[in-house]
């Protein structure tokens, strides 16, 4: 292996993403934008959770206590009401999913409408009839609140988006760009070159972690200005992962260039193997009480590790040796795929 | 003492004798060379050598197997059998520090300029040339600093050239250079072909411009169906497939025309082609049977004409 040959692949590619404005932008914005969206949507108090349909109302929007409905639920939060001017209309919306109850404006004894399989109405009916209940009826309970600091859902969120982003990013950054190389030929005349396999390899890799770690920073910032996000952890400790996280994805993305000319079925591929690890990571949602077999399943993706880890440090305030597993579980993928990729890759194939 | 004595080349360029008998050692040989896809033979047990200093024309037309050849021999594509030695050995590890390419159709990295791709590639060899005399020859510094995906055609090529010489190679291959050029940008290319070989490189250079191929090459191999079919100088070859001259009629009014036993022809859409080796015989029958000779033409055999003979005249795609 000849460094100069490395350093000087390694110097052209970036030269490659710091030029492609649309590309470098989109790479920037794409995960900023969805953070913000996302602290927008869910870091206010207007945030609603269900939909109720009541009529008759002249107007669409309502104000709840001109409602005549039972008191209690009309002040529930996560709650929006919508009017509907006549019950046809209001039942059309509930059959078309597009409200999740339906409360009928007037004294009791109330009326009120659900569809029987939708899951949100099975909770706001629960909600509906516990509010007709008096509160001297009610069962006796204590309410407790979890102690400690608030892990408000975008602290959450925050690490799923940017390991994501690194994710679609190493994966089609390598995976579709090398075999876009290989259609045009650019793989070719590189092999006419005394460059081997190995240094080209490397070079992409490194390239690419460089961009992944580089962009993690300048989005991490970006948002923390924004949104001021808490890092229960060691912000080295973080960096680390996310290293560990973005040679694991990298090599993946190289075992999906290794082979191939068409890159109408890379992206199929890709696509294949990147939206079923976006679900099933829990950038998006918990995987807490789904079936054995899909948290199993969950297990085989890099970026499963790689933000459990993450939140680990980031929410828990893990150390090192908390994340240990996770770190090994990332390094032996890196070490699979890389010893896959580079047994399988072909310069012109 | 050795006494050198200076022969003038074709070209004009001097070679001494030392130089003219390592000339007559093959650079390369190739030996029995196969590749087939499958059920399919692209090249088909293929054998020539390449004397150093000299420049080879692989002419076929298309999907005769040229560029499977020449990229078997580059190390792009591995044969299925046969065997090729450089400078009388295996092609070792070195092999690509010592050969240049350019190839019938390739991409280069994006967003790089001219100049940092002939960086980029200059970097990846251990020998490297000259940028600036480089520079000078393949006539880049108009658009040096453009990026190499914004430049025309005739400009890609000569920077294609320019990255194939980028690490003084001591055998350069063209395949197809000046296809899509224009006349001019197809004539200045030759121009810089001509000073490579003046530089004592040995090209291999595959091409369907005939004139390409009788102007730069010294040795001619044509290809057909994955073989090759004949071999030697363009001279050579005219001489013994095309020998005499070739008399062109318009083809009007030639109904009664009766050829002599002696000579080839062959009726065309629009005129009439005679290959005779007896220009004034053939001419006294043409006048003796009151043919109009007011539009004649004769010319003499070229390569295309040894190429159609060979290859034949139906399309092939």
């Amino acid at each position: 292996m000849q460094f100069k040959r490395l350093w000087t692949l390694f110097v052209a590619r970036n030269r490659e993403f710091f030029r492609d404005r649309a590309a470098f932008g989109w790479n920037f914005m794409f995960p900023f934008l969805i953070v913000a969206g996302f602290g927008i949507i869910f870091g206010g108090d207007r945030y609603t959770e269900f939909k109720v349909g009541v009529f008759p109302v002249e107007t669409e929007s309502v104000t709840v206590n001109m409602l005549e409905i039972p008191e209690r639920f009309a002040r529930t939060n996560y709650i929006q009401f919508v009017g509907f001017a006549t019950a046809d209309e209001a039942f059309n919306k509930l059959r078309n999913h597009k409200v999740d109850f339906l409360v009928q404006l007037g004294p009791s004894p109330h009326n009120y409408w659900l569809n029987e399989t939708a899951p949100k109405g099975y909770i706001l009916e629960k909600i509906f009839r516990d509010s007709l209940i008096p509160k001297e009826l009610s069962l006796p309970v204590i309410r407790h609140e979890v102690s400690g600091r608030e892990v408000r859902y975008i602290d959450w969120l925050f690490p799923g988006i940017l390991a994501m982003n690194m994710m679609f990013s190493a994966l089609w950054g390598v995976g579709y760009v090398v075999v876009r190389y290989r259609k045009n030929g650019v793989l070719k005349r590189l092999k006419a070159t005394p460059l081997t396999a190995l240094e080209y390899l490397s070079a992409q890799m490194l390239s690419r972690i460089f961009l992944l770690m580089f962009t993690l920073t300048v989005v991490w910032i970006g948002c923390d200005l924004i949104f001021s996000f808490h890092v229960e952890g060691s912000y080295a400790n973080l960096a680390l992962v996310f290293l560990f996280g973005s040679l694991s994805l990298t090599s993946l993305g190289l075992v999906l260039a290794s082979r191939g000319t068409s890159e109408e079925f890379a992206t199929g591929v890709l696509n294949f193997i990147s939206w079923p690890m976006m679900f099933l990571s829990e950038v998006w949602f918990s995987l807490e009480g789904a079936p054995g077999w899909v948290r199993g399943f969950a297990e085989i993706f890099p970026l499963t590790h790689l933000l459990r880890a993450v939140r680990k440090i980031m929410n828990d305030g893990a150390g090192l040796f908390d994340v240990g597993p996770e770190l090994m579980i990332l390094a032996l993928m890196t070490v699979g795929c890389l010893a896959i990729g580079a047994s399988l890759f072909s310069w012109n194939r | 003492m050795l006494v050198e004595i200076l022969v003038i080349g074709k070209l004009g360029n001097t070679i001494t004798k030392t130089q003219r008998q390592k000339n007559m050692t093959p650079l390369l040989e190739v030996k029995n060379l196969t590749k087939n896809y499958g059920r399919f033979t692209a090249v088909d047990r293929v054998s020539f050598g390449i004397r150093q200093g000299t420049c080879l024309g692989l002419l076929g037309p298309n999907g005769a197997g040229k560029t499977t050849t020449i990229e078997v021999i580059e190390d792009i594509i591995p044969p299925t059998s046969g065997e090729i030695l450089y400078r009388g050995q295996p092609r070792g590890d070195s092999y690509r520090d010592k050969i240049g390419i350019l190839f019938q159709q390739t991409a280069l990295l994006s967003f790089l300029t001219v100049y940092e791709t002939m960086q980029t590639f200059k970097s990846l060899y251990h020998d490297c040339a000259d940028m600036q005399k480089l520079i000078d020859m393949c006539q880049l510094t108009d658009f040096l600093h453009q990026y190499n995906d914004r430049i025309s055609g005739g400009q890609r090529q000569r920077f294609m050239l320019a990255l194939a010489l980028i690490n003084q190679p001591d055998l350069v291959f063209l395949d197809e250079p000046s296809t899509g050029l224009d006349p001019q940008a197809r004539r200045n290319l030759w121009d810089i072909v001509e000073a490579i070989k003046a530089e004592g490189r040995t090209l291999v250079l595959t091409t369907h411009n005939m004139e390409e191929a009788q102007q730069l090459c010294d040795e001619i191999a044509i290809m057909d169906y994955g073989r090759v079919i004949a071999t030697g100088t363009p001279e050579e070859l005219i001489r013994r497939h095309c020998g005499g001259v070739t008399v062109v009629l318009p083809s009007r009014n030639l109904d009664a025309l009766k050829f002599r036993p002696s000579d080839r022809h062959q009726l065309l859409q629009n005129r009439v082609e005679i290959m005779t080796d007896d220009l004034n015989g053939c001419v006294t029958e043409l006048i003796a049977q009151n043919i109009n000779l007011e539009d004649m033409t004769v010319r003499s055999p070229n390569l295309e004409d040894v190429f159609l003979k060979l290859t034949g005249r139906h399309l092939r795609e």
